[in-house]
Parts: C-alpha cells; structure tokens; sequence
C-alpha cells in the first residue's frame, strides 16, 4: 500500500531527485505547520481554561443581600440548607477592593454603601428552589444569582475563539493544500517532457503520480515536523515565562491528548499534502491523452 | 503453421480514419489500410502529407477524430483511456528528435520500457547491457545524451524502442540524422528484428533505404490520404511470412 514511498535509485533518477529535499516547499509547508501548532495549541488551551471555568462556576452561587444586618441568618440559613455545601460572607474589604477598578479611591468612603455578597456552592442534586426559599424567610430581599449566568457572556466568548482556532488551523491546512497543488503543477511542468515519454512508453498514471507523491510526501513530512518541532520550542519557551497566564486561567495546561492531538498535526498536514499532490498529478495527467 | 509459411493477420486496421487537429482542416483523411502482422513498411510522402500525424495515431498519442483505428486486433479508437498504455507497450518508437531523458545515462534510458514494465532490476540489468553492445554503445553506458552524437543518440533511441520486443515498432525519420553507413546499420537492426516478428513501420524521405529493404512495402501519404491505387494496402495479399525475405 505504501510501496511508493520507497523508490529504487532508478525511480529516484526519473526526477533526476538529487537531494531528496529541494525548492519552496518544504519551507512553506514548515511555516503552515508552525503556525497551525500554535493556533491549535492556542485553541486547546482557550478550550481548556473555558472548561475549567465553567466546572467552576457550575455550582457556585452569590446572595445579595443589601440589609447587612441579615448576614448572620442568611448564612445559617444557607449552612442548613440541604445540598448545600458550604457558604462564605465576601468581606467587605475584598468588596470594597472589588469596587476600587471601577470607583478609584470612592470606593473607600465610608459613605458608600457596600453591598453584603455571600457566595455558596450548592451540589449537583440541590434544590434551588427550597434554598431560595431559605434564603428569602430570613432577609426578603435577598437575590441570589448563579456564578454560570454572569460568567456566560465570557465563556461564549473564549468558545467563539476556540472556533476561530479551529477554523485559523482549516485554513492553513488549506492554504498548505494550495501551495501543494501549485507545487505539484510546478513540478509536472518542469518534467513534462519526461512524463510525455514515460506515458509513451505505456507507464499509467499511478506510476508517474507515485514519482510526483513521493516527492511531495518527503517535502511535506520534512517541513510539516521542522515546522511543527519549531512550533513546539516556541511554545515551552512560552509557557515558561508565562506563568502570569497560568494563574489566569487557573494554571490550565494542554492535557496529554491535546499534546497527543498537536503531535498529530504534522503527520495530518503530511497525509493531507501527499493526498493532495496525488489528486493534482492525476487530475494533470488525465487532461493527456 | 503448415509447411507453406505461416499466414500473416492484421496487427493494425484503419477504416476511413480522419484527424484534425482543434477545429482546422482534416490533416488526415479517408486513411483505408490494413498492416499485416510481421510485416515491414515505409511510410512515405512529401513534408507535410501528414506522416507524424499517421505515426502518432499508430503508436496512440492521438486518437482520430473519425473513423475506426483496430490495433492488435482491438479496436482502440474509443478504447478508454486506462486500457491505452498496455497497447502502448506493445509499440516501440522511435521518434525523429530522439526523445531522450537527458538527465538519464545511455543505460537509463534504454532500460525505461522495461522499468515502465515492471522489470527488476536483476532483469533489466543484462538485456540493456546486450542491446546497448548490439548498437554499438556498450562502452557509452553511462553517458549522458548530450555528450553523445547524434548518432549515438539516434542508436540509444533505437536501442529503447526495441528492448521491450515491441510487437509494432514505429520510427520517424529514424535514419535522418546519421551517416549513409550508419543508416544501413539501423537498417539491419529494424530488419533482424523484423525477422523476429516485429512488424516495423518507417517514415523516411531515403528512398535508398526502400530499396535495400527487401519485402518491404510501401505506403505512400499525400496531402492526408494514402495512396493506393491498386487497394493492396486496403486488402493486402495473403502473402506467407517465409517468403518475404
């Protein structure tokens, strides 16, 4: 099945092939791997920190209660509530802090009224309505809203980039096609005149492809991992001095399939290359008699 | 097969084939002839009577644009296009401008039939070293085309076109770029392998080469029709292999 990819000398002095490795491609197929690691590792790791956010966020909830007097009952409240698995009162200094990217130094007078946060997280099986209900019989005017709801606008967002992620790697995969296809004309039209005598001769289209698949195939493996090696160094260096990120995203890293996923992506790029320059050669040759 | 000589068949049929190229005028028209199996012809004719044309619908680098083309006995006109390169290499050539790989060695290029073929390279090895020494270039092996002559070039086209024992073999002014002494050579080359079955068809302008050429017949091309007054091309005597030469 894979018979082609080892030519003998002779097929080899067809293409009067010489080095193995020569021309453009294999250096933009290299650019396109390059720059398809790191938008995938990009993509998974923007995947990765919205999952880890939304896990986060899936249970954990915040009362507002604006008489902070109803503190304590509503934290007893709360800390007796079935399914509810713990409760904290934000201190008011952190509130405040909160306050101070919006309001400056406002947002320490005392004048300002501060309002009381109590964030709870609650298990999956809890009842959100009997924990309302709780919550409302020990201060009325109390609201509670779901950490998920408020943190939805963002986790779209990073979902929305995810797919700009993947669609960014498509497109490289695509244009890394392109330059395939524009390759493999290139390359028809160089030995035009050899393949005109070899179809002569009675070779078939699949024996002059193989010539032309060969080829492409050892360009492509050769640019799509030196793209992809290089890929990787910069992403080491990158995580290295970015640990600012790390604490971020809650320390998110790529997980073993994602490395497993991005090891994958050259050897794809390749396939995908091979199998367009076998598509192109043959759509050329059969335009010949 | 009885002692009388083996009875020659038609090995290629043309029955009012036509061919134009794009939408010009017919470059070939009302072609009616039959070659027999074994036979040795001389394709003849003023420069543009349309000799390439008919050499390039012989060994399938055109199709006609009408009329029915029988190669081998198998109707090829329509055949599609898959199928043609298994009539191919029943056809050795030799074209008029050599046609050689030049990045390929002498040896390189002789043995591509047979690589084409599907010949190891444990069987490629002998025949091509015995077929470079049968046109003389057995010590020219490993040149390059351009640092040969003319000649040796025309005898490393020769020498490919025939390692296959091709069943047709068809050659375009295939003595046109060699010496008197080396055409009969050539001659000889195309005659012995006549004598081994190979039916052979040349192009030429040498009528010398006509008449050393015993047996051989003639088909004479004007302005794209074959001249054949007598109809012997359209429905050839039966005439016994034995006796031919």
């Amino acid at each position: 099945m894979l018979d082609w990819l080892l030519a003998s000398p002779a097929q080899r002095r067809l293409l009067a092939d010489r080095s193995g490795i020569s021309g453009p491609t294999p250096w933009l197929i290299a650019i396109m791997s390059f720059s398809m690691v790191i938008v995938a590792a990009a993509g998974l790791a923007l995947s990765n920190t919205a999952s880890a956010i939304a896990k986060a966020a899936e249970h954990r909830y915040s009362v507002q209660v604006s008489d902070g007097g109803r503190l304590p009952s509503v934290l007893t409240a709360l800390r007796s509530a079935p399914g509810v698995t713990g409760a904290e009162a934000v201190p008011e200094a952190e509130m405040r802090s909160t306050l101070r990217r919006w309001l400056g130094t406002e947002a320490e007078n005392p004048d300002l009224p501060v309002p009381t946060l109590v964030n709870f997280d609650a298990g999956a099986a809890a009842d959100l309505v009997a924990i309302g209900k709780r919550v409302r019989a020990a201060a009325p005017d109390a609201s509670i809203v779901a950490h998920r709801d408020n943190l939805k606008p963002m986790l779209r967002s990073l979902r929305s980039l995810q797919w700009l992620a993947l669609g960014l790697v498509l497109l490289l995969a695509g244009a890394a096609g392109a330059a395939v296809v524009l390759a493999a004309r290139g390359a028809l039209d160089t030995h035009r005149f050899t393949i005109d005598v070899m179809h002569g001769m009675g070779a078939t289209d699949v024996q002059v492809t193989h010539l032309f698949q060969r080829k492409i195939a050892i360009d492509a493996l050769v640019g799509s991992v030196t793209g992809a090696a290089a890929a990787g160094v910069a992403l080491l260096l990158f995580t290295a001095s970015a640990a600012v990120l790390g604490e971020l995203t809650g320390g998110v890293r790529l997980t073993l399939s994602d490395v497993l996923l991005l090891l994958f992506l050259p050897l794809g790029l390749t396939a995908l290359a091979t199998w367009v320059a076998r598509s192109a050669v043959l759509a050329a040759l059969r335009q010949a008699l | 097969m009885s002692g009388k000589g083996r009875r020659l068949s038609a090995i290629v049929e043309f029955d009012t084939v036509g061919l134009r190229y794009g939408t010009g005028a017919e470059v070939l028209r009302d072609l009616n002839f039959r070659l027999q199996k074994g036979g040795f012809y001389f394709l003849t004719g003023p420069s543009g009577a349309g000799k390439t044309s008919l050499l390039k619908l012989l060994y399938l680098a055109q199709r006609p644009t009408r009329g029915r083309v029988q190669l081998f006995g198998e109707e090829i006109s329509d055949a599609p296009r898959a199928a043609l390169p298994q009539f191919r290499r029943r056809i050795g050539i030799v074209y008029q401008d050599f046609r050689l790989i030049r990045h390929l060695s002498a040896f390189d290029n002789v043995a591509l039939p047979l690589r084409i073929a599907g010949a190891s390279e444990v069987e490629v090895e002998s025949p091509v070293r015995e077929m470079l020494a049968w046109v003389g270039l057995a010590d020219r092996s490993s040149a390059r085309p351009a640092t040969l002559s003319g000649g040796e070039q025309q005898r490393v086209a020769i020498a490919r076109a025939v390692i296959n024992r091709p069943q047709l073999l068809v050659a375009d002014e295939p003595t046109g770029n060699v010496d008197s002494e080396m055409a009969q050579r050539l001659l000889h080359l195309f005659t012995a392998l006549n004598r081994l079955g190979t039916t052979v068809v040349v192009a030429t302008h040498d009528i010398g080469l006509i008449k050393d050429t015993a047996g051989a017949r003639m088909i004479r091309l004007e302005n794209g029709s074959v001249v054949d007054p007598t109809g012997a091309l359209r429905n050839p005597p039966n005439i016994p292999i034995d006796e031919r030469h």
